[in-house]
């Protein structure tokens, strides 16, 4: 259920513009992986490069290899849409369909992959709500608008959405920045316990968070506006937070630019 | 513009004081007061500038502008009410003179002595042409209005968005001489082939002669309405927020799945404001059923033999040579068509409103 995630030489473009470059690094399974760094650094790129949603703009494109349990996903053969299902996402604003029930956004990804019968519907939107820590406020309106919900229960339907089709890897998109600090408390809550079962990737802002939920950290940068973000250092959070190795994460992290 | 901005930003210059405590609200006349005049605010007093809060104005563009607005929104009742009062005046003689029944009747004399009209043909060949139009356009439109708005790429979306539009401003009249002149040909000829090997349907049945059919005329009010709804529901498709699009993608949809499950379902309410805006254009399109159409008096579903009239149609031929009774009985006419057009609004109303509250949280 949960994967290893490999990067290696990825470099993805916005038409002319080169986002990110020869971004090296390995996720191990089930364990939580920030992605710090100032803002335009590139660590949402390379988070959207992971499922290939970065390629969905128009004149976005990727080089260099990235592969989950040593499966290339950007090699010709593979279908888009099994990579998207086998790696999941969660974004920076909740973004629950508008027009569905809270039971429909769940099994939204269900139905796309043929599953009809209501029974293993009802059962998989009640197990992905339940593991989401929402099942309680919602089981007496499964059939009420999923926007109608507070701002943090959106969001954690959306991650229900996405650990409904139960993928390998979970990537979330600053899931936090647009949420209150109970909500976010509730989701950072929620990621230790879907650890248990899936590799997750984590773009913040927040370094407390950051420093909370993380397992490993990676630090991104800039030398400057218009240069690609590279990697800076990546290693377990406690060192990046404790005793980092470069001068750089130092600075960014106690503050000092950023 | 409001009278508030000015205040406030009055007040902030108007005394050094006022900025430096921060718990007084900047409005707040008191503490104003006892601040040095400035001299931008002329005598102190009036524009927020000290002594009492300035009286509300009892003329000026605001009363104005409330007093032309509530006119004008008068004036589209008493429009509607002048219409109404005059089309059942004209119309309630001439159903009186009447000798048969007004639904039922199948044809229209309506300037012979003893006057026979009846609307129940029309109204069924009204109603039938345009669900026809609309059943062939609908699917057309919304598939053009996906390519344009979803895999087109940016600069031919554009360029045939535009296209289509133009399709829009040709007048119906050269729709309705195009259809009768040069489209018939291939009409008729598809009428034979579907006469020869569907014959035994109903709907393609009969001897012939074929060609200015209802066939024709919806295939010709197709085109006609294809521009309304490809453009509107087009303009819907585009504001569909991209984080749903991308929700959708990122659960692995295809682009079609994720046109189903993020674009088409946000802009349903789009949709059907779309399609019942061209239904009313082709209930209503008078010039170029008048000239495509058989102009025959009879409800037949036969699609395909000469024949077919709708209301306006009608009102379109037969209004030249109409006496008094044959006006009113054309007046009355116009109100039933006014009244399906009506029913055809509020059955759209009502389906938008029973999905409200999924579509006001969309919003």
């Amino acid at each position: 259920m949960a994967k290893r995630v490999e990067a290696s030489n990825v470099t993805a473009y916005y038409g002319g513009f080169k986002a990110i470059e020869n971004i090296n690094l390995t996720v191990e399974p089930k364990t939580v992986t920030a992605l710090i760094g100032p803002s335009g650094c590139g660590k949402s790129t390379f988070l959207r490069s992971i499922n290939r949603m970065h390629e969905v703009l128009p004149g976005a494109r990727v080089e260099g290899s990235l592969t989950i349990d040593d499966q290339d996903i950007y090699d010709r053969d593979v279908d888009v849409t099994a990579v998207r299902r086998m790696i999941g996402m969660v974004f920076q604003r909740p973004n629950p369909f508008p027009t569905m029930s809270i039971f429909e956004n769940v099994v939204a990804g269900l139905k796309l992959n043929g599953v009809r019968r209501k029974s293993i519907l009802d059962e998989a939107a009640e197990k992905a709500l339940r593991s989401a820590n929402l099942w309680d406020e919602v089981k007496d309106r499964l059939g009420k608008p999923g926007a109608g919900l507070s701002g943090g229960q959106q969001q954690r339907l959306c991650i229900a959405r996405t650990i409904a089709v139960e993928p390998q890897v979970v990537l979330m998109d600053e899931p936090c920045s647009a949420l209150d600090p109970i909500s976010t408390l509730a989701i950072e809550d929620l990621m230790f316990q879907l650890k248990d079962k899936f590799t997750i990737i984590i773009v913040t802002h927040n370094m407390q968070q950051a420093a909370r939920v993380s397992d490993r950290t990676a630090f991104f940068s800039i030398e400057k506006t218009g240069d690609p973000g590279r990697l800076i250092e990546y290693d377990n959070t406690q060192k990046i937070f404790s005793n980092p190795s470069v001068k750089k994460t130092e600075d960014y992290i106690t503050g000092r630019f950023g | 513009m409001g009278e508030t901005p000015h205040r406030s930003a009055d007040a902030g210059t108007g005394g050094t004081r006022v900025t430096q405590s921060h718990e007084w609200p900047a409005g707040a006349s008191a503490r104003v007061a006892e601040a040095p005049v400035s001299p931008r605010s002329p005598g102190g007093a009036g524009m927020g500038g000290g002594g009492a809060l300035p009286r509300s104005r009892k003329f000026g563009a605001e009363r104005a502008f409330r007093g032309l607005t509530l006119a004008a929104g008068t004036a589209v009742l008493v429009i509607i009410a002048a219409i109404a009062i005059f089309l059942v005046a004209k119309a309630v003689p001439a159903l009186r003179a009447n000798t048969e029944n007004f639904w039922s009747y199948e044809g229209w004399s309506p300037n012979e002595t003893q006057p026979k009209f009846g609307i129940g043909t029309l109204a069924f060949g009204t109603v039938l042409s345009s669900a026809l139009a609309l059943l062939m356009a609908v699917p057309v439109a919304l598939g053009i209005a996906l390519y344009l708005s979803h895999y087109a790429p940016r600069r031919l979306g554009t360029a045939l968005g535009f296209l289509v539009d133009l399709l829009a401003a040709v007048p119906s009249v050269v729709f309705g001489l195009w259809g009768r002149d040069i489209f018939i040909n291939p009409v008729r000829d598809f009428s034979v082939w579907l006469n020869e090997y569907f014959g035994w349907l109903p709907i393609f049945g009969g001897d012939g002669p074929f060609g200015k059919s209802i066939m024709l005329g919806a295939l010709v009010l197709a085109i006609m309405v294809l521009p309304i709804i490809t453009s509107l529901s087009r303009e819907v498709f585009l504001q569909t927020p991209t984080a749903n699009e991308e929700a959708a993608l990122a659960l692995g949809a295809t682009r079609w799945e994720m046109l189903r499950t993020a674009v088409l379902p946000y802009g349903r309410p789009g949709i059907i404001a779309a399609v019942m805006l061209g239904l009313g254009r082709a209930l209503g399109e008078t010039i170029a059923l008048a000239l495509t159409l058989g102009i025959t008096f009879g409800i037949s579903f036969n699609l395909i033999q000469n024949g077919g009239n709708t209301i306006a149609a009608n009102i379109a031929n037969a209004f030249g040579e109409a006496n008094e009774t044959g006006r009113g009985a054309l007046i009355a006419s116009g109100l039933v068509l006014f009244t399906i057009t009506l029913i055809v609004n509020i059955t759209a109303r009502a389906i938008i409103y029973r999905r409200r509250e999924f579509t006001e949280s969309a919003a």
